[in-house]
């Protein structure tokens, strides 16, 4: 796996509530046997008209957030199907972290296997960064993986919470499968009982 | 020596840990495995690029449901892409060593359909799919949840998966349903209480006197939506409801081994003195039919409600996300739902496309049309179910009602498959997920049960089914 430890990036910002991964993905872009062209298909159905124009005012497409890597969403991120293209798009289209108040539990667990990291903030400091990303545009968000800090310019630095195994995974690239394997003698002697 | 009392879901979990390391997840097993064309292609091509074997193909089991068509099997199939998906997924299969219920198959159907009606979902397992409705396998006292795709590689690579243990929220349901009042009314009931993220983190348990009352296939309907309330698994615990529908079915034990097997499901009820972290009643007796309005499950109301005006909440937010919904739904807050035009009815998927579901909603359309200007699906969700419907003339049913008999598959649930709802169109749709798009871009949906559906159907615009049985 992709490791994740630091990442500095503007902020592109979609505050609906209850995103879910038939928003962040549709359906109809389900049938490839690969990865590939996913990031095309994120938020499809905002990010282009009817005709297939691309829709300009939505986020996704502004020029200025070309290279953001953060995305601060509403409550409840990534609820619905259990789709991982719903991770892949984000990370293929450049997203490599999501703030919001909370994920579905699919949807983080399917984050944390490819480096996308899902950042919970309490409300207020949800509400707090909504407000300054709607002033300041280019404000540049920190985060430091190791010390679990988001950092806020001015000078305010929030700690995030994140299970101690998968923060030791994302930080060293670990992979899972690896681990699980590594436990081979035991699932043999429980297959046994 | 007296054990500490343990909830439904704490038996399996614990009795399923192969081991567990400091600070880590646990590392469970996993008793069933079942395979779609969607989500597994991107896992068995990990499997190979490792040079890695499906563990236990005989915990493995695979179906085709997703993307296939549901026009007669004889036509061939337009979309290639999903086409080579099928085809992906027989491959795999074969050259995996799993056992596929491919598209030939008498057997096939959706995968939360046909693992109950094989037997294979039974009491106490732990059983996973990278699908998020697995949580349906929960009715049977089994530990059920969706997974995603690197999980599926995990899961077919080793037969275990890494995972914290949930919390337990119990819901309980007392009293008993009213007339019209089905198990879907329950459920859509729950989510509107408590929200689309009001169980995350957790696992429900359904208990009381109205969850007991029900069948295996209204109890399946129940926990299938139960990842719509947020919560990855709902289970019921297992009693004779439970055996008697699984008693003689192919992948059902035996002689000695169903009385064994029997007499060890019996003990896997939570405790008396067990503790939930959560819990919750309803009362199924105050219930009415319920209905959706907006664009997530959990927007739903009593049929002859009123859609609820966003200026009643001081959440700014929530106002703003039932507004955008609104405006979604095309929609007027304090509307009435009742009477509202429709001009798709989709009966099926994984929640409601069972024999029961289909006699119910057979029952309403016998002897009456559906309203023109009414486009009418009927999709059974296995084969199987097909066939029954078929051997009961409910075909004939619909067919004489003005409604289109398909082949089992997920259909107009989730739109792959070239179902689906016009842009701008209404449905009321027996499915699951009423999300901007699910149906079909620009699709609007109401989530209801088959009795509400088929009420619809006849008059055109939404009908409380009470007035008609
Ligand atoms: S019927 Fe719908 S919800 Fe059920 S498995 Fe198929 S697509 Fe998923």
């Amino acid at each position: 796996m992709a490791k994740f430890t630091h990442l500095k990036s503007r902020v592109i910002v979609i505050p609906n509530r209850n995103i879910d991964t038939d928003q962040i993905i549709p359906a109809r872009f389900l049938k490839v046997t690969d990865k590939n062209g996913l990031g095309e298909a994120l938020f499809s159905d905002w990010r282009y008209n009817s005709d297939g124009s691309i829709n300009p005012d939505f986020v996704l497409n502004h020029h200025q957030n070309q290279d953001a890597k953060i995305l601060l969403a509403g409550d409840n991120f990534g609820c619905g199907s259990s789709r991982e293209h719903a991770p892949w798009a984000l990370t293929a289209w450049g997203i490599s972290a999501v703030i919001s108040t909370s994920f579905a539990d699919i949807f983080r667990n399917n984050s944390l296997k490819n480096a996308l990291l899902p950042i919970v903030v309490t409300t207020d400091i949800h509400q707090s960064l909504f407000e300054l990303v709607t002033k300041s545009p280019d404000t540049e968000l920190s985060i430091d993986l190791a010390s679990q800090t988001l950092i806020i310019p001015p000078d305010t630095n929030v700690t995030f919470p994140i299970d101690s195994f998968a923060k030791k995974c994302l930080l060293n690239g670990v992979d899972q499968l690896g681990y699980i394997l590594s436990h081979e003698s035991l699932i043999e002697a429980y297959e046994l009982t | 020596m007296q054990s500490n009392p343990l909830t439904l879901f704490e038996k399996i979990w614990y009795s399923h840990i192969v081991t567990q390391e400091p600070k880590s997840p646990a590392v469970l097993y996993i008793d069933l495995h079942l395979v779609h064309e969607v989500t597994s292609p991107q896992a068995f091509t990990g499997l190979r690029e490792r040079g890695l074997k499906v563990r236990r193909p005989q915990r493995t089991l695979a179906t085709m449901d997703h993307s296939i068509p549901t026009t007669p099997l004889s036509i061939p199939m337009a979309d290639t892409q999903a086409a080579a998906q099928l085809q992906q997924l027989a491959e795999n299969c074969e050259e995996f060593d799993i056992e596929l219920y491919g598209m030939e198959s008498p057997m096939r159907g959706i995968v939360h359909v046909i693992g109950p009606e094989l037997g294979r979902t039974q009491p106490g397992m732990t059983i996973v799919c990278g699908d998020s409705h697995t949580s349906t396998h929960g009715a049977f006292g089994a530990l059920a949840f969706g997974i995603g795709t690197s999980e599926v590689e995990h899961v077919l690579a080793s037969q275990c998966l890494l995972q914290h243990k949930p919390k337990t929220f119990q819901v309980n349901v007392s009293g008993k349903l009213g007339i019209g009042v089905s198990a879907k009314d329950i459920i859509l009931a729950l989510i509107a209480k408590i929200g689309i993220g009001g169980g995350t983190g957790h696992v429900f348990e359904y208990t009381g006197e109205a969850i007991r009352g029900l069948t295996m296939e209204e109890r399946m309907t129940i926990c299938n939506m139960s990842i719509e309330g947020g919560a990855r698994a709902g289970m019921i615990a297992p009693d004779d409801t439970t055996f008697e529908y699984l008693a003689g079915r192919e992948h059902s034990p035996k002689g000695i081994k169903w009385d064994k097997a029997v007499e060890s499901w019996k003990k896997l009820p939570t405790d008396g003195e067990a503790i939930y972290d959560q819990s919750i009643t309803l009362d199924a007796s105050s219930l009415e039919p319920m209905i959706t309005f907006g664009t997530n499950p959990g927007m739903g109301l009593q049929i002859t409600d009123r859609i609820p005006n966003p200026n009643k909440y001081d959440d700014l937010d929530k106002r703003h996300n039932l507004e955008t919904s609104l405006t979604y739904m095309e929609l007027q807050p304090g509307q009435p739902l009742l009477g509202h035009p429709v001009d798709v009815i989709f009966i099926g998927s994984c929640t409601n496309g069972r024999i029961s579901d289909l006699r119910l909603a057979a029952k309403v359309l016998e002897g009456r049309r559906i309203a023109e200007n009414v486009r009418m699906l009927v999709v059974p969700g296995s084969q199987s179910v097909k066939m029954q419907a078929e051997s009961e003339g409910l075909d004939k049913v619909f067919a004489d009602a003005g409604a289109e008999w398909r082949e089992a598959g997920c259909s107009m649930c989730i739109a792959m498959n070239g179902d689906q709802v016009a842009p701008g169109q209404y449905a009321v749709s027996t499915s699951n997920r009423n999300f901007e798009g699910r149906q079909g871009k620009g699709a609007r949906t109401f989530l209801a049960s088959p009795l509400t559906a088929a009420a619809t159907a006849v008059r055109g615009a939404i009908s409380d089914v009470r007035e008609m049985i």
